[in-house]
C-alpha cells in the first residue's frame, strides 16, 4: 500500500504539470483550452523530432521546444482565442476544439499512427530507480517530474504575486476592464499568460514522452487528465492543481491496486466524487458548481 | 492651450445617448467639478475621457494630442488617471499590491507607496491587508492612491464620497485639498454640492447628458447650481465651453 501511495503521489506531479497549465488559461481567460492535451502531444512530436532526426537529446531539446511553445501560445492568443471570445464564452470552447482536431490530423498525417517515445533518447533515466526502505522502487523520472512540477508551480506563484508582470495577469484575471484604467494592457497580459500556458503545456508533453509512449490522438486522454486534476483542485488555484493531481493519481493507483482495470475508473471516480460534493456543499446545485469552477488566479 | 479639451462628444449606450455633444476645457492646475443628478452622464463622460467608453462623436484632446481610439491603457500612460466610482480595486490583492499596478513605468514623478501611505496615514497599517477586507474609507484612499501611482497630469475622480460616513468624507476631501493645493489637476464628479463648490474653481452640472450650466465656483451661486441640478435652469443647448 504505502508503495502504491509514493507511486500515485509521484504521478500526481505529472498529472498537476499538465493540469496547471489548462488551469492558469482558465483562470486569467476564462478559457476551457480543449486543445490542451493535443498541444502537449505536439510539443512531444516536436522533441521526437529533434531527438530522432538531429540528434538533440530531450532535455536539450526544451530549449528550442520551450520557446517556440510560447510564441503558439501568444499567437493562439492574439490571432485566434481572443477573436473568438468576442463571439460569447462558447465560441473559444469550439475553438479550441476545432483547433484540436487540427493538430490531431496534422500529426497523424505527418507521422502516421505509429506509437512513439523519448525514453530512447534519455538513456537510463526512464527506468533507474532509487529503492527505498520498505522495498520502494522510486523512479528518478518520477522525481524529476515532480520536482519540476512543484518548482514550477512555486515559479508561478513567485511570479504572480512578486512582479509587475504577474501582478498585472492577476489583475486582469479579475477585472480586465479596472485593470485598462490603471495602465495594464489586457490583451498583452493575456497574451503573456497563454505563452506562459504553453511552456508549461510544452514541458509536460516533454514528460508525457519520456515516461511513456505517445501517439498524434494521445492528446485527448491527456486533456481529461488535465481537465480532472484541475477540478478536483479547484480550478485556478495553482497549489491545488498539485493537490489535484495527487488526488487523481492516487485515485487511479489504488483503483489499479483494487482491479486490473480500476487505473481509469479510480481516476475517474474521484473526480466525480469531488464534483458532486462541491455540488452539494456550494448549496446552489449547478449554479453553485458553476460560480465555484471560476475561481481566480492565486 | 488647455490640458484638456473635450469638443462636442457624443457617448452612447446602445440606443441610449449618455453624453449629447458635450464639450468644455480644463487648464493644467484647475479643479473642475462636474455635478449633476443620476443618469446626467456624468460617469460616462468621466469613463469617455479615461478611454474606458469610445465615443460615437467628438474628440477628447489631452495635451495637444487627440485620444481619439486610443485605449485606455495608453490614456494612463499620457497621464490620464481614473478614480472610477465604486472604488473598483482589485479585492484579492493587497493595498501595497493595488498601489504597485498603478505604477507607470517612465512617467515623471515622485508618487511611491511610501507617499501614497503618508498622504493617507489610515492605510499604513492596512499596507499587507487585502483590499476586500477594507474598509469603505480605506477602499477610497487606496483607490486614490492607486491612481496617483502613475504620477497622473489630470486625475479624474467619480463620487469619491459615495457610501462614506460624514467623518471618512471630511478625511477624504481633506486628503483631496492636499493634491489640489500641490497643483494636480482634477475633476471631480460629485452628488455634494457644497463639497463639490468648495473645492473647485469652475464647475460644471449636466442633465440627461448635456452640459445645463457652466462657470467659475466662486461665481455662480448655490442656488443657480441646484436649479440647472434639477433642469429648472437651462443654459444653452450642447455646452457651453469653459
Amino acid at each position: 500500500m504505502t508503495n502504491q501511495i509514493v507511486q500515485g503521489i509521484l504521478l500526481g506531479g505529472y498529472y498537476a504539470l499538465i493540469a496547471c497549465g489548462l488551469s492558469f488559461m482558465f483562470s486569467v481567460m476564462r478559457i476551457i483550452n480543449l486543445a490542451h492535451g493535443s498541444l502537449a502531444v505536439l510539443s512531444a512530436f516536436a522533441l521526437w523530432l529533434l531527438a530522432s532526426h538531429l540528434h538533440v537529446p530531450p532535455f536539450l531539446g526544451l530549449a528550442i521546444v520551450l520557446p517556440l511553445m510560447a510564441v503558439i501560445g501568444w499567437a493562439l492568443q492574439r490571432f485566434l482565442l481572443e477573436r473568438s471570445a468576442r463571439g460569447g464564452a462558447l465560441l473559444p470552447i469550439l475553438t479550441t476544439f476545432g483547433l484540436a482536431i487540427v493538430i490531431d490530423n496534422v500529426l497523424f498525417e505527418q507521422f502516421g499512427a505509429d506509437t512513439r517515445s523519448l525514453a530512447p533518447f534519455i538513456g537510463s533515466l526512464s527506468y533507474d530507480s532509487w529503492e527505498w526502505p520498505g522495498s520502494i522502487y522510486v523512479g528518478k523520472l518520477a522525481v524529476i517530474i515532480f520536482a519540476t512540477a512543484v518548482v514550477l508551480l512555486g515559479g508561478l506563484q513567485l511570479f504572480l504575486t512578486r512582479t509587475g508582470l504577474g501582478r498585472s495577469i492577476r489583475a486582469t484575471s479579475e477585472d480586465p476592464d479596472t485593470a485598462g484604467l490603471v495602465g495594464v494592457d489586457a490583451r498583452r497580459a493575456n497574451a503573456l499568460a497563454a505563452a506562459i500556458a504553453m511552456v508549461t503545456v510544452g514541458l509536460a508533453g516533454a514528460f508525457l514522452g519520456m515516461r511513456a509512449t505517445f501517439d498524434p490522438y494521445a492528446g485527448a486522454t491527456q486533456l481529461l487528465f488535465a481537465f480532472e486534476a484541475a477540478v478536483i483542485g479547484g480550478a485556478g488555484s495553482l497549489w491545488g492543481t498539485l493537490v489535484g493531481g495527487i488526488v487523481l493519481a492516487l485515485a487511479q493507483t489504488l483503483g489499479a491496486k483494487v482491479h486490473p482495470q480500476g487505473f481509469l475508473i479510480g481516476g475517474h471516480v474521484a473526480f466525480l466524487i469531488v464534483l458532486f460534493i462541491r455540488l452539494y456543499t456550494s448549496g446552489l446545485g449547478l449554479r453553485g458548481l458553476l460560480r465555484f469552477s471560476t475561481g481566480k488566479v492565486s | 492651450m488647455s490640458l484638456l479639451s473635450v469638443e462636442d462628444l457624443v457617448v452612447r449606450h446602445g440606443l441610449l445617448q449618455a453624453v449629447r455633444g458635450v464639450s468644455f476645457g480644463i487648464e493644467r492646475g484647475e479643479t473642475l467639478a462636474l455635478v449633476g443628478a443620476n443618469g446626467a452622464g456624468k460617469t460616462t463622460l468621466l469613463r469617455a475621457i479615461a478611454g474606458a467608453h469610445q465615443a460615437a462623436s467628438g474628440r477628447v484632446v489631452f495635451d495637444g494630442a487627440d485620444l481619439s481610439g486610443v485605449p485606455s491603457h495608453e490614456r494612463v500612460r499620457k497621464g490620464i488617471a481614473l478614480v472610477p466610482e465604486g472604488r473598483r480595486l482589485f479585492v484579492q490583492m493587497t493595498v501595497e499590491e493595488n498601489l504597485l499596478l498603478g505604477r507607470v513605468a517612465g512617467r515623471p514623478g515622485d508618487w511611491s507607496v511610501d507617499k501614497v501611505l503618508d498622504t493617507f496615514p489610515n492605510l499604513k497599517p492596512r499596507r499587507h491587508a487585502k483590499a476586500g477586507h477594507l474598509s469603505g474609507g480605506e477602499q477610497q484612499a487606496t483607490a486614490i492612491g492607486r491612481a496617483l501611482m502613475s504620477n497622473p497630469d489630470l486625475l479624474l475622480l467619480d463620487e469619491v464620497s459615495l457610501g462614506l460616513s460624514p467623518l471618512v468624507v471630511d478625511r477624504v476631501y481633506a486628503s483631496l485639498q492636499g493634491l489640489i493645493n500641490s497643483g494636480t489637476t482634477i475633476i471631480l464628479v460629485e452628488q455634494d454640492l457644497n463639497r463639490a463648490l468648495s473645492v473647485s474653481d469652475k464647475v460644471i452640472c449636466m442633465l440627461e447628458g448635456r452640459i445645463v450650466l457652466a462657470g467659475d465656483s466662486k461665481s455662480v451661486s448655490r442656488d443657480e447650481v441646484t436649479k440647472a441640478y434639477f433642469g429648472l435652469h437651462r443654459k444653452g443647448a450642447g455646452g457651453v465651453p469653459a
